[in-house]
């Protein structure tokens, strides 16, 4: 494989992580607190209207955990590709 | 103690703190100035970026404002968070591996054109003014209200701790003290939640408050709270009046702003290698949620609080409002600041207070023989108040003061850097004198940050009008202008200088001719606002605020088709894009 595919597939694949994280993202936030919140609401869980939940929490924890999921995934694919720093 | 000695004794403990880490981090280097050297460790980067993304508005009003909008005040719950995702996905690691100082710095060198740069340092340059200028105004504001010193004087003794450790230990300076200010203000605002959230629901922590049964009562908190603001003729709490698409604007444009600010994208220049800056957005993040999710908990436990406090019986019934002469101490307290204003309409001495823009409840009020709201409520009383309503000690109340001073001197003076470097780095060194030296450089730094300081301060005095549009003016053109540049920039390697000009140009002039024109910024002596900043006027129902989302989608479209129909980047261009996408080239 030559140098230039290499670094073709890391960076093709660097796309797909960063991709399905902006699609969890989305959904979250976009989706369940604002798009779908009318219907979520109907479901009610301790009390508090699901999509009410995702627009004022769900969302939050939900960025937290993307953020980490891709440094972790990220700093794993560097290695895989050599590519990582020291 | 008294209370008033106390809040002097603990702001100024912690006016002590901050100087002596100035004094300790002084800057050597212009390295050090900028970039705090580039060894932060990436949690301490995350927490400095914390108390840097936080002011006094996430600290003091932010609640209140969820507090009083309900489901509506998601967008910036929402929109000042899912920034970071944005930020650390899509930025961070590729402008941390581009290692250099600025975010003009990195558009001027990617587009290989100096006229990109200057565009660059002028849009930061609002950006960054106009949000400053809250700021101080904030500081100001915090000082007279705990301290009861006039405006003036609180703000020029917050300009002058900012001078201290942002002139002297620039970068550096201002990391470290921002991480002693997140300490400060994260504790000064859980302390009040967490008591709060004992004494309305039994429960210590605030979210899960959020979720529980409210003392002494079956109903859940939010149920709760839907029903007794729905008698009274508020819309419900869980659900919003703003339209959706409104909603989904104001959010990506809060969002696509909050990455496209130039103090913030900076914090993550600071940190040694790319693998850190991606974890330092996560840890950022943790610790700005830590305040953004007790924000919406404390917001509805406040609004059930007053409005119960009010309302102690039936909705009609005589006896159902509160005397005015029952009124409880906090009260009284917020009454004399005019936080807090009562009028009694209808003489019965009594407080009402209910929603007289609702049509139909206001004619059953009528019926109550009730002449109008009588309470006036400003939603910066949901923190300040907070305190006082859990019959905490003093020290707690002393405790939010040096909290809301933290926070806004922490994003002052984040702020004043990055107009200081785009001057003495981007304009200075980039552009007139690029001979000048190291020790040149640092001076004008310096000098630049002290002017800048100054510059800040009467804004924050004199507060001219786009002030008040921090929200829709400094977002709005972070979003239309400096976030797709820098985007495009780092995915493709097709867009040139020609399409990122016009494209931030474009974004530029539609965002600001938009909410000038419902809004009115510079141009009020020309009649601006010309329209009616109401939802039938607008774009497609989006307001001032929600439009940096269009700006945004305008700037990649026209960067796009102009990069198109004009030649490629130079091969120096692609190879500097080829060298920030990967963290090392395997040889």
């Amino acid at each position: 494989m030559s140098q230039r595919d290499a670094k073709q597939l890391y960076w093709r694949a660097n796309i797909r992580i960063v991709a399905a994280c902006l699609v969890v993202w989305f959904v979250v936030s976009f989706g369940f607190g604002i798009l779908l919140s009318g219907p979520l609401d109907q479901i009610a869980l301790f009390g508090v209207n699901l999509g009410f939940w995702f627009a004022q929490q769900g969302s939050i924890l939900t960025f937290i955990c993307v953020i980490f999921f891709y440094a972790w995934r990220m700093n794993r694919l560097d290695r895989e590709h050599d590519v990582d720093e020291d | 103690m008294e209370l008033k000695l106390l809040t002097y004794l603990v702001v100024g403990a912690s006016f002590v703190v901050y100087i002596g880490i100035a004094i300790w981090s002084k800057a050597k280097d212009t390295g050090d100035f900028y970039v705090a050297g580039k060894h932060v460790h990436p949690v301490a980067n995350g927490m400095a970026t914390a108390a840097d993304w936080m002011s006094a508005a996430s600290f003091i009003s932010m609640a209140g404002l969820i507090s009083f909008l309900g489901y509506d005040g998601s967008v910036y719950l929402m929109g000042w968070t899912g920034g970071y995702v944005l930020l650390a996905l899509l930025l961070a690691p590729y402008l941390r591996k581009f290692g250099k100082f600025t975010v003009p710095e990195f558009i001027g060198e990617r587009y290989d054109s100096r006229l990109a740069r200057i565009v660059a340092v002028i849009c930061l340059v609002f950006i960054s003014f106009t949000y400053v200028a809250g700021q101080m105004r904030g500081v100001g504001i915090v000082f007279s209200r705990f301290l009861e010193v006039p405006i003036g004087v609180g703000l020029v003794i917050g300009m002058g701790i900012v001078f201290v450790y942002a002139v002297l230990g620039g970068m550096k300076g201002v990391t470290y003290t921002q991480i002693a200010q997140y300490c400060v203000l994260i504790f000064a605002y859980t302390v009040p939640a967490v008591f709060i959230a004992l004494q309305i629901t039994g429960t210590p922590i605030p979210q899960i408050a959020f979720g529980s049964t409210v003392q002494g009562d079956s109903l859940y908190l939010l149920q709760k709270l839907d029903e007794v603001v729905t008698a009274l003729g508020f819309p419900a709490y869980t659900s919003g009046t703003k339209s959706t698409i409104d909603v989904f604007c104001i959010t990506a444009a809060l969002m696509i702003g909050t990455a496209g600010l130039p103090h913030v994208i900076v914090r993550f220049f600071t940190v040694p290698k790319v693998r850190d800056a991606r974890y330092s957005a996560g840890w950022a993040l943790l610790f700005i949620g830590l305040l953004y999710l007790t924000a919406p908990a404390v917001g509805s436990m406040a609004r059930l609080n007053l409005t119960e406090t009010i309302q102690i019986g039936e909705v009609g019934d005589p006896q159902g409002n509160l005397a005015y002469e029952d009124r409880p101490s906090w009260f009284r307290t917020w009454e004399a600041t005019g936080l807090l204003q009562f009028q009694d309409y209808n003489d019965d001495g009594r407080i009402q207070y209910y929603n007289d823009q609702n049509p139909v409840f206001s004619q059953r009020a009528i019926g109550y023989g009730w002449r109008g709201n009588e309470l006036r409520v400003d939603p910066d009383i949901m923190v300040l108040a907070n305190p006082e309503i859990a019959r905490l000690p003093q020290w707690v109340i002393a405790l939010v003061a040096a909290g809301g001073i933290a926070a806004a001197l922490s994003t002052a003076a984040g702020l004043l850097l990055v107009i200081s470097a785009a001057v003495s780095h981007d304009l200075l060194k980039g552009v007139f004198a690029p001979g000048i030296s190291e020790r040149t450089e640092l001076m004008a730094g310096r000098i630049s940050a002290a002017f800048a300081i100054l510059v800040a301060g009467l804004l924050g005095y004199y507060p001219p009008a786009f002030v008040a549009q921090v929200v829709a003016f400094a977002f709005g053109l972070a979003a239309a202008s400096l976030f797709p540049a820098i985007f495009l920039g780092i995915f493709s390697k097709r867009i040139n200088k020609q399409g990122a000009i016009a494209g931030m140009l474009v974004g530029l002039v539609f965002t600001y001719g938009y909410i000038e024109f419902y809004k009115g910024l510079f141009l009020q002596w020309l009649g601006a606002p010309w329209g009616e900043d109401i939802a039938t006027s607008w774009l497609f129902g989006i307001s001032p605020e929600g439009i940096g989302t269009i700006g945004m989608s305008l700037n990649l479209i026209a960067a796009i088709v102009v990069s198109r129909l004009t030649p490629a980047p130079s091969a120096e261009v692609e190879a500097l894009v080829d060298r920030i996408r990967y963290p090392r080239i395997a040889e």
